[in-house]
């Protein structure tokens, strides 16, 4: 098992090059600079802008650099917040986008695995139909209509929660987002758990179980779920990198400071470094996810053994 | 093992509790205010945005500053002598002025920082406008040494700055916050770093206290600023709002006091629930279209004319955008003192009688529905200048002009328009960094920067130049006057479509909120109801 996870490790490095390599490359293909804008830059300005940031220098000789440097742990200034590194945007924002992702997929996990398991045992009855049709809603409604509303009930209307800010991961704070957040996770959950519990339950081990008399507990908790958790547990790991890398709607809607908009604003700006800076810790966080994903299936599936 | 699993995220809960901060105490004013973005940068001399402009207004005090109704008043500055030929500029600075660490502010902090803006390694966006002082341009471009800049230190209040030319705007120049002072120990202990919160000396009304990237700026008052006695508010909370919706969401809810920008497609519905705390009306700025004018048919004079007539400005301020704008004739706005704008022929016809004249001079042209003329309108992408393109194709298209759009993000477009790629007809949007004519009209001069159309016209040169040479007032703002008659009403160097104006919320409980064409508020001004 330690065997198999250090390999997984090391194919990670090559990988982690390709993904850079290419995005390095991919968003200088992309049209303006980071110094564009409304109004034009003076061209002795603009040379020394440039300059600054060794954007005069050909684009493999830059790639070398920033290679260099992100060997030495050094993802570079940003360019449109150059008093900030990228390493430090990303320790001030990841830890909130951590929180509140993982919260959101650890909560979407536990009710929506509940729902599932519920909505199997009673199929076909109401308690089935409410599952069914909550997870429709929950995977067609966009966040960006969820979030806004939900900030016009609990916060204008009902007064319960603030509208939005961070406030230092207060609490209140953290509801509206984390909640928004989990939503579409519950409804996928909740679908995949549904079916694969569906699934199980008419397995033969359960059968036998079944036959062999014991309680019906034991049958769903200890045997059905077991087998039944598999695909919830492939989802859950693509889910948690994206998630924990935060979400663009949920950020700007409830004006969370974590890493999700640096993917949309910093691509917009073509603030280079940030983009590389977020485009190596969702490839860090997919990796790492998918490792411990499947680690997870032996511990749920004793079939599954990697030696 | 399959309880470890469960305790990582359990324990994740626990540290969220713990995290949990009781909100602080409320026993002082408080002013949080919605920012539209984080600023770029805290250091004056390299920050350009809006945004930042209203940061460092109430962290730093330049030689000038504007009061609540954007009126020039002496900041930094106790007063000021100028000399009969306008070239030489004799500053006083006041006697109590003090950086945040009590140390006095000197005529040599000055003449340190004003050579770090010009200086080519500072890399200074705004260095252009401290370019009427003597050699600063040369010094930019790395020809001259910064210690040839035309400003010394005569003693330790008095400031002597030296111009290139008459600058009858300079002292408007002097409001910019590319022009206010660092202090020089603090930048040297610090380099790089000497902006962060802990760090940061300045001498405006506030200090920084805190600053979350993505999340808050905290202001504190300074102590120590000239006029602390008279600042009311004792801590401000800047928060970036780029959604314009969620913002006033937290305006209505009272998490915010004041806030730049709503969404203008809600007007009418905020301006029912929110009445007098909604305030808009007109800023220096303009919405523009510009033709490729050095590519025929463009270079057609007549051709242009016919064009902008078409275009009917009432509908575009009035539907498009919601009067929350106006329409432009002129590339000046009003709101300038002394200037009257040159306005276009055709600014008091009904759009009828100009879609009837311009009928004819395309007709002329061998332009109409059976010959039609193809027009590429190019623009940066967002609802409001999609909606703009799709009305002006609408308007265009009864008269044989059949216009395709394209839009690119915003860094793809003006970076296409800076590399000076070709096109038909571009957007395009320029705002004051100084009360004054010129700055518009040096868009369209020949070669600079800005001048993305291509327009040149010797005369029209010559007059601005004749401008930044003369030193009575009224006389010069006439040669401007005469400069936007030629460029601008009859050329069309740049195709004038709407001014812009502020669109703020501000609480009823913010007093000394001046509305201004500047649309400048230093919450030094500001008190709490």
């Amino acid at each position: 098992m330690l065997r198999y996870a250090f390999w997984r490790m090391m194919t990670a490095v090559p990988t982690l090059f390709v993904v850079v390599t290419l995005s390095f490359f991919m968003i200088r293909i992309a049209p303006g600079g980071p110094f564009d804008q409304e109004r034009a830059l003076d061209p002795v300005i603009r040379a020394n802008l440039e300059r600054t940031y060794h954007l005069d220098l050909p684009l493999v000789q830059q790639y070398g650099i920033y290679l260099k440097n992100l060997l030495h742990g050094d993802l570079g200034p940003s360019f449109t917040m150059p008093e900030f590194s990228v390493a430090e945007l990303l320790h001030a924002g990841l830890p909130v986008s951590i929180r509140i992702g993982g919260l959101a997929l650890l909560l979407a996990l536990i009710l929506g695995g509940a729902m599932g398991v519920i909505a199997a045992l009673y199929r076909d009855g109401w308690a089935d139909r409410a599952v069914v049709g909550f997870a429709t809603a929950g995977s067609t409604i966009p966040t960006f209509v969820v979030a806004p509303l939900f900030q016009l009930v609990f916060a204008l209307g009902l007064n319960w929660l603030p509208v939005g800010g961070w406030n230092d991961g207060a609490f209140h704070n953290l509801i509206g987002p984390v909640i928004c957040l989990m939503l579409p996770q519950l409804a996928v959950v909740a679908r995949l758990m549904r079916s694969s519990m569906i699934e199980a339950l008419h397995t033969h081990h359960i059968r036998t179980a079944r036959a062999m008399g014991l309680s019906e507990a034991a049958v769903v908790g200890r045997h059905a779920l077991r087998s039944a958790l598999l695909p919830v547990v492939s989802y859950a790991g693509p889910a948690a990198a994206a998630l924990m890398t935060g979400s663009v709607v949920v950020e700007t809607v409830f004006s969370i400071p974590g890493i999700g908009r640096y993917f949309v604003d910093a691509a917009l700006n073509r603030d280079y470094t940030v983009v590389m800076g977020a485009v190596v810790v969702l490839a860090v966080f997919t990796i790492l996810f998918n490792l411990i994903v499947d680690i997870a299936y032996t511990l749920v599936d004793p079939r599954v053994r990697y030696d | 093992m399959r309880h470890h699993h469960l305790r990582l995220p359990l324990s994740g809960i626990a540290l969220v509790a713990v995290l949990t901060l009781p909100l602080a105490g409320m026993a002082e004013t408080v002013l949080n205010r919605g920012n539209l973005d984080d600023p770029e940068s805290l250091d004056p001399h390299r920050t350009s945005t809006l945004a930042e402009a209203n940061l460092m207004r109430d962290l730093f005090s330049g030689l000038m500053g504007l009061d609540p109704d954007a009126k020039l008043i002496p900041d930094a500055a106790a007063s000021w002598r100028v000399s009969d030929d306008g070239l030489s500029y004799t500053f006083t600075l006041r006697a109590d002025g003090k950086w945040s660490d009590g140390s006095p502010v000197t005529a040599a902090d000055f003449v340190y920082s004003w050579r770090r803006v010009v200086t080519p390694e500072t890399a200074a966006e705004y260095a252009y406008m401290l370019a009427p002082v003597k050699n600063a341009e040369a010094i930019t471009a790395g020809t001259l040494p910064p210690e040839d800049l035309g400003i010394r230190a005569i003693d330790d209040l008095t400031l002597e700055v030296t111009l290139n030319g008459p600058t009858p705007y300079f002292l408007q120049m002097l409001t910019h916050q590319s022009t206010y002072p660092v202090q020089k120990a603090n930048v040297e202990a610090f380099g790089a770093a000497f902006t962060k919160p802990g760090n940061l000396v300045s001498n405006g009304a506030y200090v920084l206290g805190d600053f979350v990237p993505n999340d808050h700026i905290t202001l504190t008052r300074n102590p120590e600023f000239y006029d602390a006695a008279n600042v009311s508010i004792d801590t401000v909370n800047y928060y970036p709002t780029a959604d314009a919706s969620a913002a006033v969401k937290r305006f209505e809810a009272g998490e915010l006091d004041v806030n730049r920008d709503f969404p203008t497609e809600q007007t009418a519905d905020l301006q029912a629930k929110f009445g007098d705390q909604l305030r808009v009306g007109p800023t220096l700025g303009t919405y523009y279209y510009g033709f490729k004018i050095d590519k025929a048919p463009w270079d057609e004079v007549a051709l242009r004319q016919a064009i902008s007539m078409l275009i009917d400005r009432d509908f575009l301020a009035e539907k498009v955008w919601q009067d929350t704008m106006l329409p432009a004739y002129s590339f000046v706005p009003p709101g300038i003192d002394g200037y009257e704008s040159a306005a276009l022929d055709y600014a008091g016809m009904s759009q009828i009688d100009r879609e009837e004249q311009a009928e004819a001079i395309l007709t002329g042209l061998g332009i109409g529905p059976d010959h039609p003329l193809a027009l590429e309108l190019r623009f940066n992408t967002s609802d409001n200048n999609a909606n703009t393109a799709v009305a002006v194709q609408e308007m265009l298209a009864p008269f044989g002009i059949e216009v395709s759009l394209v839009n690119l993000d915003t860094k793809s477009h003006y970076g296409y328009l800076e590399q000076k790629g070709d096109y038909d007809l571009a957007r395009a949007a320029w705002f004051a960094d100084y009360v004054d004519p010129e700055n518009f009209l040096a868009l369209c001069k020949t070669g600079t920067g800005n001048n993305t159309t291509l327009y040149s016209d010797g005369d029209f040169d010559a007059l601005l130049e004749k401008a930044a040479l003369e030193t009575d007032p009224a006389k010069r703002m006439g040669d401007l006057h005469d400069a936007e008659a030629i460029g601008v009403a009859r050329d069309l160097c740049v195709v004038p479509l709407m001014f812009y104006s502020y669109h703020n919320l501000v609480s009823d409980r913010v007093g000394g909120w001046g509305d201004n064409v500047m649309d400048v508020h230093p919450t030094r001004f500001l008190s709490i109801k």
